[in-house]
């Protein structure tokens, strides 16, 4: 809730300052001279200083979150209670008598029981206490026991810092919450602050120094690069046959009716079905080696492929055709000469699509069942709750994925420059 | 004979829902080689159908065509088409797009690229050979596809409103060298247009089509367009004969367009 406040005001400060600065973005072309520019889809263009601030603050409020080295102090969200604090505690005896003790507790990273620091006994029946606790833990704190009349003999602790309390009850101190178990045991929970548990978020610079050690020592026999490579491989495999199986299916869909026939019940059924959902019978089948991968992918893509194919034959001019018959083209001719350039546009955005989908079902693939890959990375480390592995791999997969699709954008952009264009 | 024969054909399109559309009914026609014809005549009285048969992109229901003789079955290179938009392919450049003919006809550069630099110089886009087809405008496409069409040496040219989307001067520049090309050339030329100006400057014969049946009205012998081969056609347009039969046939087709809209109202 709060992070999400925060993002939101960030969103709103940094618009309003970068608007007091600078004004609006500059346009120079002539889209800056249009009046009408709300709903002209065409004048809307991404302000890069918004993108820069966005993904500042993601940054900005992860560094701060997880009190990063990467952010000075005051930027950091209050942190978890370290140190030492004290809270007095009144033990009272069955026939009425009643004492102060003081209780020290420790709070560290990795506090072990050593870390306690030494307190003298002091007066009365009650006896001063010390205790260590681990950042983001709680602790029982057994004060009776080493008093000179404990909870057996018939004592309860009857108040905290002067405040009184019950079975149930709680007493917040200035460095954590002391509850009471219905046993009447206290129970010290330091104030864990704002911000994260590394275990659930990691810092920035964690994440960051756990890819440069998997980087250079590999993580469960295989080094980083061949888990990404693996991946990458099945993708472009997976893909590769897709489409070989895939365009010339949907140019056959395109051109005769007994292929479209025969073929509509299948890739009209095969379409919704999300390529996840094969996985378990691709296993199945297929077991979790490569070939059962390359399979899944194979689906994956094949179905993509032959649709675009498909709508790049249909949506070819029939005007270009009668041209090009005219012009004295054979049937090969216009094949070769029309309706595959025709229909390399359409190929291109179902070639991205699949793309898109095949990086998406490796991951998910390798998630169920691997040997190496970027999905099993992170996987495996979910298990042993390495979040830092989780987040690198999260963060790996999303940088290839968007890597993929500006390669495909590239090519499409050299091959086909007359998209959209006629 | 020689030449262009168009022997009582009939077009019948049958929908889908059951009923039919007559677009052309008993329409003949011989057009010798060498003539231009421009064909006139309100939206959907089956110009383009009876273009399109010509071509040989449909059968029609009944009738026969030939050319030289020869019975026409199928689009084939002897009869090239212009369309009203260009119909060019955007993944060749202007040059390939001109040799298209020739390079399917096998033909190696060597032996077509002296005539496409020719064709190119005279529709006057010699600078522009390199060019992408989506760097041209309308007008310039439109000339890529009249001399697509010429590279290929069809004895018939067919144009269904190849100047329907031009402004009106390259409008007024394409007509002179659809004359031009005409006139060196000796092609027999058929051209669909929508402007009645067009039809009389640039056709030796104008025919005028009727709708429902589509069917041919009346035809008309004209001497602008041999005027318009070595005049300027605004010089033409101030013949003395020009305006009266604008008005004549303007006023022909406003009759039939009148009597299609009322018959369509009193059908509601
Ligand atoms: N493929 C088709 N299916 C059904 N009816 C058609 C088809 N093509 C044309 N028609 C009908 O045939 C008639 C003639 O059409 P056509 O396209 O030849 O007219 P046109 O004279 O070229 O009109 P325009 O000047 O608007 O281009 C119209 O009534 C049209 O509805
Ligand atoms: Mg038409």
């Amino acid at each position: 809730m709060i992070p999400l406040l925060l993002y939101i005001g960030f969103f709103i400060l940094t618009f309003a300052i970068v608007r007091a600065l600078t004004g609006s973005m500059r346009k120079d072309d002539f889209i800056a001279r249009k009046t009408v520019t709300f709903g002209d889809e065409s004048a809307v263009v991404a302000d890069r200083r918004a993108s820069f601030f966005s993904i500042f603050a993601i940054f900005l409020l992860w560094a701060s979150f997880t009190g990063s080295v990467l952010l000075p102090d005051f930027l950091h969200m209050p942190g978890p209670f370290t140190g030492t604090g004290t809270f007095t505690y009144t033990a009272q005896t069955a026939d009425g008598q009643s004492d102060d003790a003081t209780v020290s507790v420790t709070v560290l990273a990795d506090a072990q029981e050593s870390d306690a620091v030494e307190v003298a006994p002091g007066e009365g029946f009650a006896k001063n206490d010390s205790m260590a606790i681990s950042t983001y833990r709680s602790s029982l704190a057994r004060v009776d026991a080493n008093d000179e009349v404990t909870r057996d003999d018939g004592a309860t602790v009857v108040a905290v810092n002067g405040e009184p309390i019950a079975p149930g009850g709680e007493v917040r101190t200035d460095f954590a919450r002391i509850g009471m178990s219905q046993r009447g045991t206290l129970n010290v929970e330091p104030n864990s602050g704002w911000q994260m548990e590394p275990i659930w978020l990691p810092a920035p610079e964690a994440v960051f120094k756990r890819f440069v050690e998997i980087a250079s020592t590999g993580f469960r026999n295989y080094t980083l690069l061949e888990h990404l490579g693996f991946s990458l491989f099945r993708v472009v495999s997976g893909f590769v046959l897709g489409a070989v199986v895939g365009i010339p299916l949907g140019y056959a869909m395109g051109l005769s009716n007994w292929f479209r026939g025969w073929f509509d019940p299948i890739v009209e059924f095969m379409r919704p079905v999300p390529p996840l959902a094969l996985i378990p019978l691709v296993i199945i089948w297929a077991g979790i080696g490569e070939g059962g991968k390359i399979i899944l992918l194979f689906l994956a893509a094949l179905w993509i492929m032959a649709i675009a194919a498909r709508a790049g034959v249909s949506g070819v001019d029939i005007a270009k055709v009668h041209a090009a018959y005219s012009l004295g083209a054979s049937k090969a001719q216009i094949m070769r000469h029309v309706i595959v350039p025709n229909s390399l546009p359409e190929i291109f955005t179902g070639a991205r699509v699949a793309m898109g989908v095949c990086w998406g079902t490796v991951v998910a693939a390798e998630l169920v069942a691997a040997e190496k890959g970027a999905g099993m990375m992170i996987m495996v480390a979910s298990k042993f709750q390495n979040t830092d592995i989780v987040l690198m791999g999260i963060i790996l997969i999303g940088i290839i994925g968007f890597g993929i699709d500006i390669l495909m954008r590239w090519c499409e952009r050299v091959l086909v420059p007359w998209k959209g264009r006629s | 004979m020689t030449g262009l024969s168009i022997d009582r054909i009939s077009m019948r399109f049958d929908l889908p829902n059951g009923s039919a559309v007559q677009a052309l009914k008993d329409v003949s026609l011989t057009i010798g080689q060498g003539e231009i014809l421009t064909v006139l005549g309100p939206s959907g009285c089956g110009k383009s159908t009876l273009l399109n048969i010509v071509a040989g992109f449909l059968a029609p229901t009944s009738g026969k065509i030939t050319l030289n003789d020869t019975p026409v079955r199928g689009p084939s290179r002897e009869r090239g088409m212009v369309f009203q938009k260009g119909a060019l392919f955007e993944w060749m450049n202007v040059r390939d797009n001109v040799s298209f003919g020739p390079r399917m006809k096998g033909q190696k550069p060597g032996d077509y690229a002296a005539e496409v630099d020719h064709l190119l110089e005279v529709v006057g886009l010699r600078d522009f050979k390199e060019k992408a087809i989506y760097e041209l405008s309308g007008g310039m496409q439109q000339r890529v596809a009249l001399a697509r069409c010429l590279a290929n040496h069809p004895d018939v040219i067919l144009m269904d409103e190849p100047l329907g989307a031009l402004d009106a001067l390259t409008r007024e520049k394409m007509q002179s060298l659809v004359l031009k090309l005409w006139k060196e050339t000796g092609k027999t030329i058929i051209l669909i247009t929508h402007s009645v100006e067009e039809a009389l400057l640039l056709g030796e014969r104008l025919l005028v089509m009727a709708p429902r049946p589509g069917r041919i009205h009346s035809e008309y012998r004209l001497p602008f367009a041999d005027m318009g081969v070595d005049m300027d056609l605004r010089e033409v347009k101030k013949h003395p004969d020009f305006a009266p039969r604008r008005e004549e046939i303007l006023s022909l087709i406003w009759d039939m367009e009148e009597e299609i809209m009322g018959r369509k109202e009193v059908a509601e």
